[in-house]
């Protein structure tokens, strides 16, 4: 298995892996529990069980969500601040926003509390002039207060240093003196943008994290390396890109978000080789539903992704919105008599009844149980089975009586109540976003997600529906089919008419530069490297932007403003031709070319020759228009070209795809279930 | 009509809700303002063709006008207005159901199949609307004339097209009229969204369905409510606000409150109230309903919002109070100040029949703040408006919020950096008004304390908030929170206090003079000397109290370096006060 490359990809339930060989096409799968204390066991079981020769595999390329998870459950690493004079407080009073829009209990927790950050003479203004000059006594004096309160991470976070980065600069100097391990971030160094809050939180929640992954991936290597992996551990980045693990922890913020990124990643390699360039993708599991788009064969990026309330997370990111839908949702009747599907999810444990570790309230899961579209005997991570007549009776109970409907008649309900709140979901994320979802195909995936996927198409009006060869591990085929990227980003800020054009073209170059040093750094095998510049914009007075593209450096002033007043008038049909537009930031995505992978090798072998032959057997399921006798076939054995029209049931390990009546179902030449939606 | 399957319902409500949200998130998305595009401070919604009744509203709006759109639109109705497709009345007059004449209404008689099916509507808050102010926010306004110019129900958009002479009219009387442009084709291409998704949606489902549809939902909300107040105890409870001053009179308004709860309806009594004030402190009668609408609200998040949420709630018209402003009182206060002490009214009087669902007081005001004047470098005139939250009140579920939106509000603040990039100013500080948490088990959170200080040109500075003379009120034997302060600290180290304390216009400011801003903190719930000692102790470590304040406020006394809890002296000191002691 020479020059395989393996990607490994940690959710919230199981590791998956996937190891290809490029040339010969050979591919192996893992599925193992994921181990949350210590993700590197899973990662390391999931090896061994595609019994992976590791001294021949050219790479491991890595999604992780030990940073996601430490943001979450809050446990950091122990981090100070030294800030600028009058301004310690600006991480914890926030924008003053409040976590709902109704009731007023609730509460925030800054990264670092106030005992932690520290205040030192300095300022800039706005326009970078020094006004105070850096007190470099005074930043000794708190780097050492901040050592003996214990610190392993520093934040040095100072007004204005998008603009001028000097004092940063050189307090970053200072503390490289002294601090240990290196774990020292300065704000501009992550996001040289203006905002100080943004700003400060995207350095705060990269130095909390950073020593947390730096040892994760230390011993991941190691332990690797023992096992005669001698090349580089790649990991995936949220901006859609992977890096090397010596370059991950200094932006270990680029981490955070990345676990929804790789399938949007996979989505956007297969889509492009199935010739879709548009898609809406749609991951669902047991607790919630991620919703992606990709434009052109790319993953739309966005920066102003939020973590939860009062962390944002400004650095370019894959954009997801993730709602409350999955397979553990749970259904209730509220105070007003109406059905209620989720947010709240029976998760992983107890999970929902048929699972048969405790689960007692009636999930979606469950409704697609008595509804035959899901294989009771063929469920994944079931403890005690439990009998389908114990499901119905609870859903009988629970909402079939106040409803007045009986148990097929409350699941049905289930179903349609929680495909509406997906569908409101995809349909606002994809308007909020400037688009229409009819012109896109729905590209499904996750366990939960291609039983869904042709109903909600139907709803949205979406005419097609994509479901790759192997929905269940998607997020590890996006670790192997990533490039590496860096991302860089400055402020601008003036009116596009008084903006020296010089100074474009120098920062662009010098992003587009450094990038390409990183890369260079970094020794990874990697094709053509390119850069992928925009500018976001806005006219004088707005605050929302508008993301353009940029040729190149050599940019004039004239393309930016025709291609910002284009993007405007497709996003809002109106002309402003009397307002001037501003420029606010330049933006350059530096990108080396992996290998690429031969996406049809997934469709795997073992196919039956006619689709009789790849049928497994039909059973009684519920669709719309009633019960129905309905052909359940083997997904891995569907014959190349196959042709069938819904309703059908296809089947394989880890994921049940549904046909609706009148749909018609193919398989693509790379063996994606391609679903024509009936109108 | 057969009876509606409860799944269908579920699935037509929520395709209502939608067609709110979009325009929600059309209307903000292309926005100039930026109080509409980063405050947030519009709404959008249905409204029924024959009584202009609330069908659905954005779930994003701004919770101040959660009530009054409907006002709005039945005072448009009963004007009996011709109504055409693509025709858009656009409307500001605060006595018309309106707040203040800012928040302009549009109203947009939407058609299905060739018929007048429903009104949608929506408000955004345009940064200038004429007057003796830039923004409006005049402290010492005594007629509605001198805050800008105000507009009846006109139709702005005749049958799709824009009437180019009443727009003239308007831009002739307003400030930065070019950007106004922007926000008026924002605003009414938000109602076109509208009309777009609504149609759709009575295309999918049939007319017939959707009209049963927002019947029963009507039925299903007053039903919710109603199960609400059930448990609240009968009887009459009291609460009491006070507003500082009306800025040109310096007394203190009151807002006397009384709730009689009757099984399950709610009757509001405000007729105790202060009499109708000279400066803009007055509240019209849609803003006064509407803020007790959100204030229920803000106590039973999850009723949904409809006309039929709002049946079971009472509202006596406060006639002859300052809480029914009629023409030409000024009223430039009412949609940022007096809306939220009328809720903290509700919330007081409330704490006390069910406090295991309440909160002691939020800081409460908005902290307009508003800087304007010519920038010698730049050779252009500007107006800087800072916001600022406060603390909200402590509650069982534990301490206060700090540096919280408005109560009636969801709106960010401004970076500083963005303020210092566009306007000739400094900020000195941005930190957190140590000591303003109002003692309790639970205190309440902290107010914001800014300094901005003038660095060219001379100035005019303004300001309209609140929590001046009194913090906001502690609950069930909590301490009231810290209050609002604002100083003018002169480039040679004199000082100004406003007399009004929270209220003031055209302060001259001259390079170098710093004004210096403190916000409210949250009142406190449950006796302060029953917090428990350690977090007490990690609150003076980390700056938020003085030892002394521990000491003096929560009855806990700290010894030793670093400082520890001295349990023996802290026996003692809350055994020699009552617990309640504040």
């Amino acid at each position: 298995m020479s020059g395989a490359v393996v990607g490994v990809d940690v959710g919230g339930t199981f590791t998956d892996l996937i190891l290809m060989e490029p040339e010969s096409g050979a591919v192996r799968l893992a599925k193992v529990p994921s181990t949350p204390e210590n993700q590197a066991a899973g990662v390391l079981a999931a090896l061994e069980g595609a019994d992976a020769a590791l001294a021949e595999v050219a790479a491991i390329v890595h999604g992780t969500t030990v940073t996601t998870n430490a943001l979450l459950e809050r446990k950091l690493s122990r981090c100070g601040l030294i800030t600028t004079r009058g301004f310690r407080d600006v991480l914890e009073l926030g924008r003053r926003t409040r976590p709902n829009a109704y009731g007023l209990i609730g509460s925030f927790t800054p990264l670092i509390p106030r005992e932690r950050r520290i205040e030192v003479p300095e300022r800039m203004d706005a326009a970078g002039e020094v006004l105070v000059p850096l007190d470099e006594d005074a930043v000794r004096e708190a780097l050492a207060a901040l050592q003996t309160a214990g610190c392993e991470s520093l934040v040095i976070h100072f007004l204005h240093s998008y603009k001028n980065p000097a004092h940063e600069v050189r307090a970053l100097e200072i503390a490289r003196e002294c601090w240990p391990d290196g774990h020292v971030t300065a704000g501009h160094a992550i996001l040289s943008e203006f905002r100080e809050y943004e700003r400060g939180v995207a350095a705060t929640v990269n130095a909390c994290v950073q020593p947390i992954l730096h040892r994760y991936l230390d011993r991941l290597q190691g332990r690797l390396g023992q096992r005669g992996y001698g090349r580089e551990l790649l990991v995936i980045q949220g901006n859609g890109g992977s890096v090397s693990a010596r370059s991950a922890a200094a932006k270990a913020v680029n981490t955070v978000l990345s676990g929804p990124a790789s399938g949007v990643m996979a989505a956007a390699a297969i889509g492009r080789a199935a010739g879709s360039a548009h898609l809406i993708t749609y991951d669902t599991g047991g607790t919630s539903a991620d919703v992606g788009l990709v434009l052109e064969g790319v993953p739309a990026v966005s920066a102003e992704m939020e973590l939860e309330h009062g962390m944002p997370i400004h650095v370019p990111m894959v954009d997801v919105h993730t709602v409350g839908a999955g397979g553990g949702s749970i259904a209730r009747i509220d105070e007003a008599g109406l059905l209620q599907v989720g947010p709240e999810s029976a998760g992983a444990q107890p999970g929902p009844i048929c699972y048969g570790r405790g689960g007692e309230r009636p999930t979606l899961t469950d409704a697609n149980l008595i509804l035959g579209r899901l294989d009771p005997e063929g469920l994944l991570a079931v403890d005690a089975p439990v009998a389908p007549d114990e499901v119905r009776a609870v859903f009988a109970a629970e909402i079939g009586a106040p409803l007045g409907f009986d148990a097929d008649a409350a699941a049905a309900a289930v179903i349609r109540i929680a495909n509406d709140r997906m569908a409101g979901a995809i349909r606002m994320a994809t308007l909020a976003r400037g688009h229409d979802p009819r012109d896109f195909v729905l590209f499904a995936f996750g366990g939960a997600g291609p039983m869904h996927a042709a109903a909600l198409a139907g709803e949205l009006g979406i005419p097609r529906v994509m479901i790759p060869a192997r929905p269940g591990i998607t997020s590890a085929v996006g670790c192997i089919t990533a490039d590496i990227r860096h991302d860089h980003v400055n402020t601008v800020n003036a009116p596009l008419a008084e903006v020296d054009m010089g100074t474009v073209r120098a920062i662009l170059e010098r992003q587009a530069g450094d990038g390409r040093a990183t890369i260079a750094r970094e020794e990874v095998a990697v094709g053509e490297v390119a850069c992928l510049h925009t500018a976001d914009m806005q006219f004088e007075g707005q605050t929302h932007l508008l993301t353009v593209p940029v040729e190149g450096p050599e940019v004039t002033r004239e393309a930016l403003q025709q291609a910002f007043e284009a993007a405007y008038w497709e996003r809002f049909q109106v002309a402003l031709d009397t307002i001037r537009p501003v420029l606010v930031n330049l933006h350059t995505a530096v990108i080396g070319a992996r290998p690429t992978v031969p996406l049809a090798a997934l469709a795997g072998a073992g196919r039956a020759a006619t689709l009789e032959d790849a049928l497994a057997g039909t059973r009684r399921a519920w669709f719309p228009a009633g019960w129905q006798e309905t052909p359940v076939y083997d997904r891995d054995r569907l014959p190349a070209g196959a042709r069938f029209e819904g309703p059908a049931i296809v089947q394989q390990s880890d994921c049940t795809s549904v046909v609706e009546p009148g749909d018609r179902a193919s398989l693509d030449a790379i063996g994606n279930l391609i679903l024509e939606v009936a109108r | 009509m057969s009876e509606l399957d409860p799944t269908t319902l579920g699935v037509v409500q929520s395709g209502l809700q939608q067609v709110c949200n979009e325009m929600d998130l059309a209307f903000v998305r292309s926005a100039f303002s930026p109080v509409i595009s980063e405050g947030l401070d519009r709404s959008d919604g249905i409204y029924a063709k024959e009584d202009g009744k609330l069908i659905a509203q954005g779930e994003l709006g701004l919770p101040v006008f959660v009530g009054t759109m409907q006002f709005s639109t039945e005072h448009l109705i009963a004007t009996r207005p011709e109504v055409r497709e693509g025709d858009i009345f656009a409307v500001n007059d605060p006595y018309l159901g309106g707040t203040h004449l800012m928040d302009v209404r549009f109203a947009m008689p939407f058609f299905y199949k060739g018929a007048h099916f429903a009104w949608l509507s929506n408000t955004g808050h345009w940064p200038d609307t004429g007057g003796m102010v830039p923004g409006g926010f005049s402290a010492r306004a005594t007629e509605v004339v001198q805050e800008g110019l105000r507009f009846p129900p006109v139709k702005l958009y005749k049958e799709g097209t824009i009437d180019q002479e009443i727009l003239s009219i308007i831009l002739s009387n307003i400030r930065v009229p070019e950007q106004r442009i922007g926000d008026i084709k924002a605003q009414s291409s938000a109602l076109l969204v509208g009309a777009r998704r609504m149609t759709a949606l009575l295309d999918k489902y049939g007319q017939p369905l959707v009209e049963q549809v927002i019947r029963e939902m009507r039925a299903r909300a007053a039903r919710q409510m109603r199960a609400k107040i059930a448990t609240i105890p009968d009887g009459t409870w009291h609460g009491l606000a006070q507003v500082d001053s009306d800025g040109v009179v310096n007394e203190p308004l009151t807002i006397d409150m009384r709730i009689l709860v009757d099984g399950s309806e709610m009757h509001f009594d405000m007729s105790r109230s202060s009499p109708p004030c000279a400066g803009p402190m007055n509240s019209v009668a849609a803003t006064t309903k509407s803020s007790i609408y959100l204030a229920i609200r803000h106590i039973f998040p999850d009723v949904p919002i409809n006309a039929g949420s709002f049946e079971p709630l009472h509202i006596t018209e406060p006639r002859g109070t300052f809480l029914h402003a009629e023409y030409p009182r000024p009223v430039s206060g009412c949609a940022a100040e007096v809306s939220q002490r009328i809720a903290e009214a509700v919330f007081d009087a409330l704490a006390q029949a069910i406090p295991e669902r309440l909160f002691a007081a939020p800081a409460g005001t908005s902290g307009n703040f508003a800087v304007g004047g010519s920038d010698p470098a730049r050779g252009r005139d500007y107006v800087m408006y800072v916001i600022s939250g406060g603390g909200y009140g402590g509650s069982p579920a534990g301490d206060g919020l700090t540096n919280g939106c408005s109560t009636i509000g969801i709106s960010k603040s401004q970076p500083i950096e963005v303020m210092e990039q566009r306007y000739p100013v400094l900020f000195q500080e941005y930190s957190l008004h140590e000591g303003s948490g109002g003692a309790g088990r639970w205190r309440g959170g902290f107010g914001v304390t800014y300094a901005c200080t003038l660095r060219r040109g001379a100035a005019n500075a303004s300001m309209v908030m609140d929590h001046g003379r009194s913090g906001p009120n502690g609950a069930r034997g909590g301490a009231p929170g810290g209050v609002n302060t604002v100083d003018v600290i002169r480039a040679d180290g004199s000082r100004y206090r406003p007399p009004h304390l929270s209220k003031d216009q055209e302060i001259a400011l001259q390079p170098g003079d710093t004004v210096r801003v403190s916000t409210p903190g949250g009142g406190g719930y449950g006796a302060p000397f029953e917090r428990e000692p350690a977090q007490v102790l990690r609150d003076v470590m980390r700056g938020y109290y003085t030892a002394a304040e521990a000491a003096e406020r929560f009855g806990v006394v700290l010894a030793g370096d670093p400082p520890e809890v001295d349990e023996a002296a802290t026996a003692a000191r809350r055994q020699a006060a009552p617990a309640s002691a504040a």
